[in-house]
């Protein structure tokens, strides 16, 4: 384990995929991730990466395509604003079966919205967030730490499953500062001969395309993919579960609401309150499986979120609506505190007996 | 000697443009550009949207289907993640300079070395003729049904007279393949645009002044008649740049 570091989650971030052995960025700037953009352009020069500032999020994914057709490990990074440009992009990935990581560090929305942290692209990052049948991996990381771990990780599972994966951190995820160990990471072998390597005259063009005007053909392109789906539904949930052995309450937060919401079960426990929590690390696919557990042995759910109730869709879908499931929240930037979590907590104890 | 001899860089697929369209001229010209500098096997082809994205089914190389305008940013990655490979993008004019403005003129800015070929017809053929960004003053489409009134939506836009101004661009060659001495000039500078990324030397962009006989309600023969009044007097064929020259000759 190399020795810890102080670190910014942005740049914990940039270094880690660098370690993971990307060498292709390209990135359009925006608050609050532009470090990633800035250590990017430090960094990929002196080890023959490349960095490129594109002229807007729609150039830097279609970038990011190009050279993920291209065969190459390959990302970009942006916050709310710009990943709602890079959709497009995103579509036309998930239609190509291209690998590639996306980093949206949320901001408050809807609209130019403002630059403080927020969870409100989950819709977008978990539905999609483009038009047409498909899905996004969606990892979400709670420390600076899980910023660099979930890179490497992200970069494999894509590359495993020919996918986008979209590292969905927050503002407080990418400016805070927190002790950070960085290890070199090999890439996992998968095939990639499929990317276009130029034919070199000896086999057939490979054709990187997402157009199918039979509809018979492009139904059967997406039943394919959505059978490569299931399988990383049922092998790639995430989760960590705190303190929820004995636990009669849970409550349900990623991100910074689960840095926020440990602190409150912390205190709901000293006040006797058998609570713990579940905090998913794969946001798609969402961990059904530990939720649908959790629903046989609590009484009650809370989804912890900075929006107006997002996941709280997935938790009720997730427990078949077999237990209630209430709503802690804030939105535009505000964080909720842990007095308002606890507060939060131990209502839904009340209600729940 | 074999007068017509299909070239190695085009497959056996049959071409589905409509007859008397100018695309499928485009096209052989272009794969004996990639046949006669002996690079298939390294090509990279970005196909655009517009008639023209099925290219990935006609040219023998490796392709990649870009999204509605961004064929050159998507070449930009190609490119920057294997500077070995010959990249090129084969775009319309509403592909080109309408939806992908921004790419195309940043990366001819950036100098980037990729080979653009801009197929300009004027119109947007291949969802049925509506007014392009190239269209003609008073020009007919089913968008700009009373002609293209410019005061209301203004000028056709010159591709190649606006990328010129642009240091990074490095050779901006307007031509035509409406008769065969066209058809000479476009292969010789079609080649060059191949042959300049081959060499390492930057961007190059040949636009092709081309017809849409279908959408423009006109036969074959009066497409090309039409091109020649109206076209080409809008459009003038030449070089708008070659920095490279200037630099060889330095
Ligand atoms: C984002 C997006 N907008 C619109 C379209 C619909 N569309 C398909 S082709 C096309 C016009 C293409 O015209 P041009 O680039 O001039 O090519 P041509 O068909 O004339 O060769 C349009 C608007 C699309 N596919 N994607
Ligand atoms: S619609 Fe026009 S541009 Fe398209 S194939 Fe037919 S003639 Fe050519
Ligand atoms: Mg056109």
């Amino acid at each position: 384990m190399a020795d810890k570091i102080l670190m910014k989650g942005n740049e914990a971030l940039a270094e880690a995929a660098i370690m993971a052995g990307c060498r292709h960025y390209f990135g359009y700037p925006i608050t609050p991730q532009t470090e990633v953009a800035a250590y990017m352009a430090k960094r990929m020069p002196k080890i023959g990466g490349v960095f490129l500032q594109a002229e807007s999020e729609i150039a830097a994914i279609n970038m990011v395509i190009g050279a993920a057709a291209a065969g190459k490990r390959a990302m970009t990074s942006s916050s709310s604003p710009g990943i709602s440009l890079k959709s497009e992009g995103i579509s036309y990935m998930a239609g190509c079966d291209l690998p590639a990581l996306i980093v949206n560090v949320q901001r408050g929305g809807p609209g130019l919205g403002g630059i403080q942290p927020s969870q409100s692209d989950y819709f977008q990052a978990t539905c999609g967030g483009g038009h047409g049948d498909f899905h996004l991996l969606v990892l979400a990381p709670s420390s600076v730490q899980e910023m660099a771990d979930l890179v490497a990780k992200g970069f494999d599972l894509a590359e495993k499953y020919r996918m986008p994966c979209m590292l969905l951190a927050d503002g407080t995820m990418g400016q805070m500062m927190e002790p950070v160990s960085l290890t070199e990471t090999k890439p996992e072998a998968h095939d990639k001969s499929w990317a276009l390597t130029g034919t070199k005259g000896e086999r057939r063009p490979n054709i990187i395309n997402s157009l199918a005007l039979q509809p018979q053909e492009l139904e059967k392109w997406n039943e394919d993919r959505f059978a490569r789906y299931a399988v990383v539904q049922e092998n790639e949930q995430m989760a960590e579960c705190y303190m929820m052995d004995d636990a009669e309450y849970c409550v349900v937060a990623f991100g910074i609401a689960a840095r926020v919401s440990q602190n409150a079960v912390d205190a709901a426990r000293a006040k006797g309150i058998k609570v713990g929590m579940i905090r998913p690390i794969t946001l798609w696919p969402f961990p059904e499986k530990v939720l649908k557990a959790a629903a046989d042995k609590c009484k009650a759910f809370l989804s912890v979120e900075l929006n107006m109730g997002q996941m709280i869709k997935d938790v009720k879908l997730a427990i078949d609506c077999k237990k209630p499931v209430g709503l802690c929240c804030r939105t535009g930037g505000m964080i909720p505190s842990p007095e308002e979590v606890l507060a939060a907590i131990e209502k839904m104890q009340k209600e729940g007996n | 000697m074999i007068v017509f001899d299909k070239p190695k860089a085009l497959t056996d697929a049959p071409l589905h443009y409509c007859p008397g369209c100018t695309h499928g001229i485009i096209h052989r010209l272009v794969a004996e550009a990639i046949d006669s500098l002996g690079i298939a096997g390294d090509t990279i082809g970005v196909a655009s949207v517009g008639c023209s994205v099925f290219t990935y089914n006609y040219f023998n190389v490796d392709m990649v289907q870009a999204a509605h305008g961004r064929a050159p940013a998507v070449a930009t990655g190609v490119k920057r993640a294997d500077p070995s490979k010959i990249v090129f993008t084969y775009q319309g004019d509403g592909d080109l300079a309408s939806i992908g403005m921004a790419e195309t003129v940043h990366s001819a800015a950036r100098g980037e070395n990729i080979t653009v070929i801009f197929v300009n017809n004027a119109i947007y053929g291949m969802t049925g003729g509506q007014m392009a960004p190239t269209s003609l003053p008073g020009q007919v489409t089913q968008t700009s049904p009373y002609g293209r009134d410019t005061n209301t939506v203004g000028f056709p836009v010159k591709v190649c007279e606006l990328l010129s101004t642009l240091d990074g661009a490095g050779y901006i060659e307007r031509v035509a393949v409406n008769n065969v001495k066209n058809v000479k000039a476009a292969k010789k500078a079609i080649e060059k645009a191949f042959r300049n990324q081959v060499e390492g030397k930057g961007f190059s962009l040949i636009e092709v002044v081309s017809t849409c006989p279908t959408n423009w309600g006109k036969t074959p023969q009066g497409a090309l008649e039409w091109l020649e009044e109206n076209m080409l007097p809008y459009y003038p064929l030449g070089v708008y740049k070659d920095k490279f020259a200037k630099e060889e000759a330095k």
